[in-house]
């Protein structure tokens, strides 16, 4: 009875599991530093339609280029539209966009790395070889043909980027169970007649899950660098939602007069890339995996 | 180990294969065509007939691939859409000015790379490490677009040092086109020194920690003979890959940056190309720059083959 309850106490809930991760990587300044901004940016995200002063698609001729003021915080920008309004509600479409991309290209990625590090042999070549020839041409490439063909559309881009930054998981997991597949436990359920579906849900994806959640946050970060630089390029979102490309990009051209209609979206995009990549290395190392030595692939 | 070098350079060209199938069928298979986009709305009818005719679109598609394929290896990739020019033309000096651009960013930032690396690697956790790390988790996770349009805005039009954007024709001579340049050049070193010296810095961290490093320290080897001799050539072996795939990645942040400093290169010939619709051009640069990211990969893998005795006996790492 002792040994049972002994056992007991070990085997915490999802949700203590969770918290405890949190607490260690807000332990370390730079943790508490991205988590802080992350969380800051989640929450603006939800709030800033309430918040924001003015409309943000009004233009007003008469505005235009204000420098910033009491009335305006950040200024106003060429069409005379708040930047301020146009900044804090500037990164929801990023934000949501990328999130959903990140968790479509952790689930393919994830699962048909595990598959191939299983099952091996000449499976495993053919989809090891397609994966390289796809990580060869350059994302932006790919992601501009497909865009430019179909639209710029929620539903083109988040399967668009979810497949694209998907490929680089594959390899992550595939050699994380590689790791795994050795063991004895591996063997062992085998030995006991089980399937390979059953392997895969009960002894290959919790001793691989750190690795391609780590991963998956890291995918996150280059997603909405990705998904910026489109914006930036007119190839993401389209005029006249809120983007913080889009806005850089807008105001690029009339920056030698009218610095803070640039400065403001800099700022947004930058702390939040910043933040979700300081949250993921203190996500990987809470879960103490280093994964500094690798390539950005 | 002649073997392992071709076999190395075999699957280089099975991946390139493979490249040249995906960008076929994904040019195929998505909506519209050279022809549609180019009539826009007079696609129909005998025009279009025609225009197929003319750009050869109305053969079967894998006869198409096969004739493109055959050219391609001999560098001939047909004709643009909007130009109406030889792609192989168009191609040229884009190339040329890339690589000047790439190839400065390379020799700057290696050295650069390898000297914050190793200090922040010896001085962990202490202030130098501190400082320099904390610059280059700026400098990495900024995107390029960002930190070009900064160095435009301050560098450019506050302190008016340089030119801000490139305003020079494509086929200018070298000399003209340096001070052009040192700001994107600066662009695209910042962040991919920034990536490199992450890397060697835990590459030398890693091996500081092993058995030989200790051995070798309780044994009395001098501090800095111990760092040359033992600590760097292992060290850096591993990190010659992971650079090379770094190199390769920032092919995309490449081409934003071309994009914001209006240079002209192959990245600023993707963005016209692809706003134009021009799928041969498209298709070609998808091959040319293909070919330099398995290039690049290949050589590093050679160069680690090389430098280290211990892999001439192993297989390759994948």
């Amino acid at each position: 009875m002792k040994v049972n309850s002994i056992y007991k106490e070990e085997k915490k809930s999802a949700f203590q599991k969770v918290s405890e991760v949190i607490i260690t990587m807000a332990s370390r300044p730079s943790g508490f530093i991205g988590l802080s901004i992350l969380v800051f940016h989640i929450i603006l995200a939800f709030i800033s339609p309430y918040i924001a002063p003015y409309d943000f698609k009004a233009i007003n001729p008469t505005l235009m280029l204000q420098a910033p003021s009491a009335e305006y915080w950040f200024g106003t920008d060429d069409l005379g539209r708040d930047v301020f309004t146009r900044t804090i509600l500037g990164g929801r479409t990023a934000l949501t966009i990328t999130f959903f991309g990140s968790l479509i290209a952790l689930l393919w990625g994830g699962l048909l790395g595990i598959f191939c590090g299983l099952v091996g042999g000449k499976i495993d070549d053919i989809v090891m070889r397609i994966v390289d020839a796809f990580l060869s041409i350059p994302w932006i490439l790919a992601m501009l043909l497909i865009v430019s063909l179909l639209g710029t559309s929620t539903e083109v881009l988040i399967p668009a980027l979810g497949f694209f930054y998907g490929k680089g998981i594959v390899r992550v997991a595939r050699a994380a169970t590689h790791d795994v597949i050795a063991k004895d436990f591996i063997v062992s359920a085998r030995a006991r007649g089980h399937s390979n579906f059953s392997i895969i849900w009960n002894e290959i994806i919790p001793n691989v899950r750190d690795a391609i959640l780590v991963e998956g946050a890291m995918r996150w970060s280059w997603m909405l660098l990705g998904f910026s630089s489109l914006s930036f390029l007119g190839f993401g979102v389209s005029p006249p939602t809120p983007d913080w490309g889009l806005m850089i990009s807008n105001a690029r051209g009339l920056m030698s007069f009218a610095y803070w209609a640039v400065i403001a979206p800099i700022v947004g995009l930058s702390s939040l890339i910043i933040g979700i990549n300081l949250t993921a290395d203190a996500f990987a190392k809470a879960l103490g995996i280093d994964r500094s030595t690798k390539a950005p692939v | 180990m002649l073997f392992l070098i071709i076999k190395r350079i075999l699957l280089g060209f099975i991946t390139l294969f493979i490249v040249s199938l995906i960008t076929f069928v994904g040019t195929e298979i998505l909506p519209g065509d050279a022809c549609t986009t180019y009539l826009e709305r007079q696609a129909f009818g005998e025009q279009l007939e025609a225009c197929y005719r003319r750009l050869g679109l109305n053969v079967p598609a894998y006869e198409r691939y096969v004739s493109w394929a055959v050219n391609a290896i001999q560098g001939d990739f047909g004709y643009s859409l909007s130009g109406e020019m030889p792609i192989k033309e168009v191609l040229g000096p884009r190339i040329k000015n890339s690589l000047v651009l790439a190839s400065a960013a390379i020799f700057i930032g290696i050295p650069i790379a390898l000297i914050l690396g190793i200090v922040t690697a010896l001085w962990r956790d202490k202030l130098p490490d501190v400082a320099i790390s904390t610059v280059t988790i700026f400098a990495m996770t900024i995107p390029e677009f960002i930190s070009a349009t900064l160095l435009i805005l301050i560098i450019a039009i506050w302190l008016e040092w340089l030119p801000g954007i490139v305003i020079v024709p494509t086929d200018v001579s070298f000399l003209e086109l340096l001070p052009n340049i040192i700001l994107p050049v600066i662009a695209i070193a910042m962040i991919m020194t920034a990536h490199m010296a992450r890397m060697v810095r835990s590459s030398v961290i890693q091996v500081m920690a092993s058995e030989y490093v200790q051995m070798a320290i309780l044994k009395g080897v001098p501090y800095w003979k111990m760092v040359f001799k033992h600590v760097l050539p292992n060290a850096l072996l591993p990190a010659i890959n992971v650079v090379a795939l770094t190199i390769a990645w920032l092919l995309g942040g490449v081409v934003v940056t071309e994009v914001v400093f209006n240079y002209p290169g192959l990245g600023r010939l993707v963005i016209e190309s692809i706003s134009n619709r021009d799928l041969p051009t498209v298709q070609a640069l998808a091959i040319i720059l293909a070919s330099i990211y398995v290039s690049i990969n290949l050589l590093a893998d050679l160069m680690t083959l090389m430098l280290n005795p211990r892999l001439k006996t192993l297989q390759i790492r994948k």
